[in-house]
């Protein structure tokens, strides 16, 4: 898996005792680049409703002072649930588009 | 039902089952899951008696299987909660996986076991088959050669477990100490309560502002070094054990050590032995003494972590000793005390070590007596004084 920063790999001494995670570690690791498909965001389009943003299962929905302001694509695995939630007619703000390699 | 609990602390006749749930009583910890099996079901019956009667205010979690009441206890100490329970036999065997879990966690939870013998043939009487299966566990194990020992290794084993991070278990041998009554000294519930201290874990998974996960899965890449930092942790404990003894030694007087010397100083002939069996022993060294031979004894009372280089140097002058097992390895080289002393020699002696005999005894709590104590010293003389070794492994009193 590809990180960051290249992974430091700790030692018996330094890890903490059993097998203990401190929490939030996942934000250090890039997770999506296995996506196929990538949601594309018109930000014309976009009423900052914030459906996409509650329904994200990787908290990839960047939002600042409660607008939207893009998507985090270090994490997003391209699951379609945005642009499946996203209300806006007659074209979504949110459209899935084949992840070009 | 009133239970007798002795609150300030006095000498009483008590079975060993009764001396370890007093000890549970006075230590309160915050909560004990478990099931009862013979013969430590008087341990947790009476301390659920307690519970009930309000005199100890832990929470007793009534569960419907050893395998759950282990997983209680590890979910309830990773929560931050001082944990105990008891078991024997099949409930510890059933247990089993959870073992693993809770050393692994580093979770100090102190476990009461009673020893018994497995199935099958079934059978509820004592031998020490059972946590000698579970000597890999990575949990720390006290054997105890009477109720006061019993009780005493109670509470020490709670400090130890909290400082070492480390499960503890606390075994008696099934019948012969769980429901035999004896004179039992014990201190009053704010000593003890002062000696055990209060429980501050470092982390916790109750503490909501320092959030992590424990019990992740752990590959190739990180699950050796936390299997390494439990081993280190288990020879580490070894110091705590004994610094837990001194303290207990200058609070209450009795004393305590990895494993007891008894009349060992100029001995030429000695036994190895674990648990209630070592008193039978013991009247047969000093009837030796008597008639000038140079016996002594070795009771072993902490077999994990193991006093290897301890063992080496006490055992090294002397000329023949036996290794008393109360448990087989069904066709390993010997039993598994026998392994761990030769081993020991072998390692740690520098080339001088005395002959090593191993016997089998007691299994399915069959009796030993001092006639039986009395040949195998017979032999050890022989050994001593020229006779061949012959064959290494024997069984006592086996038809």
């Amino acid at each position: 898996m590809k990180t960051r920063e290249k992974e430091k790999k700790l030692s018996w001494k330094e890890l903490p005792d059993g097998d203990l995670l401190e929490a939030g570690t996942a934000a250090k690791f890039i997770t999506g680049d296995w996506r196929t498909e990538k949601p594309v965001w018109d930000g014309g389009k976009c009423i900052n409703c914030m459906f996409c943003w509650i329904a994200c299962p990787d908290s990839s929905i960047i939002v600042k002072d409660g607008k939207m302001t893009g998507i985090d694509f270090e994490h997003c695995k391209g699951c379609g649930i945005c642009a499946k939630e996203c209300p806006v007619k007659p074209v979504k703000a949110i459209i899935m588009e084949a992840e070009k390699k | 039902m009133v239970l007798t609990t002795n609150p300030k602390g006095k000498i009483v006749a008590k079975t060993g089952n009764e001396a370890m749930a007093e000890a549970m009583r006075q230590i309160a910890p915050d909560v004990v899951a478990a099931y009862p099996i013979t013969p430590a079901t008087e341990i947790v019956q009476i301390f659920s008696q307690f519970v009930a009667d309000g005199v100890v205010p832990t929470e007793y979690v009534a569960v419907e299987s050893e395998h759950s009441a282990m997983s209680a206890c590890i979910g309830s100490s990773a929560a931050g909660a001082r944990t105990m329970t008891g078991t024997s036999s099949q409930g510890l065997a059933l247990m089993w996986e959870m073992l693993y879990i809770a050393a692994g966690l580093r979770l100090p939870i102190v476990m009461a076991v009673v020893n018994r013998a497995l199935s099958s043939p079934i059978n509820i009487h004592g031998d020490q088959s059972d946590t000698m299966g579970a000597r890999d566990a990575g949990w720390i194990q006290i054997y105890s050669e009477n109720s006061q020992e019993a009780y005493d290794n109670m509470i020490q084993g709670m400090k130890i477990a909290e400082q070492a991070k480390l499960p503890t278990m606390v075994t008696t041998d099934g019948f012969i100490i769980s429901h035999c009554m004896e004179v039992v000294e014990t201190m009053p519930d704010d000593m003890v309560k002062k000696f055990v201290g209060e429980y501050k874990p470092e982390r916790a998974l109750l503490d909501v502002k320092k959030p992590y996960t424990l019990g992740a899965l752990d590959l190739q890449d990180y699950y050796f070094e936390h299997r390494y930092q439990l081993a280190d942790a288990m020879n580490k404990s070894k110091q705590i054990i004994l610094d837990v003894a001194k303290d207990f030694e200058k609070e209450f007087g009795r004393k305590y050590d990895l494993y007891e010397k008894y009349r060992m100083d100029d001995a030429e002939v000695a036994l190895v032995i674990i648990g209630s069996a070592a008193g039978t022993s013991k009247v047969v060294v000093d009837e030796l003494r008597e008639k000038g031979v140079k016996a002594g004894l070795i009771k072993i009372r902490v077999f994990r972590p193991f006093p290897h280089q301890e063992l080496a140097k006490d055992l090294a002058n002397v000329k023949a000793v036996a290794v008393l097992d109360r448990s087989d390895s069904c066709a390993a080289s010997t039993a598994p005390l026998y392994a761990e002393v030769t081993s020991a020699l072998f390692t740690h002696s520098g080339g001088k070590a005395p002959k090593v005999v191993n016997y089998v005894y007691g299994l399915g709590g069959r009796d030993i007596t001092l006639e039986h104590v009395g040949e195998v010293f017979d032999r050890l003389v022989e050994i001593k004084d020229g006779a061949k070794v012959g064959e290494i492994l024997k069984y006592i009193n086996l038809r």
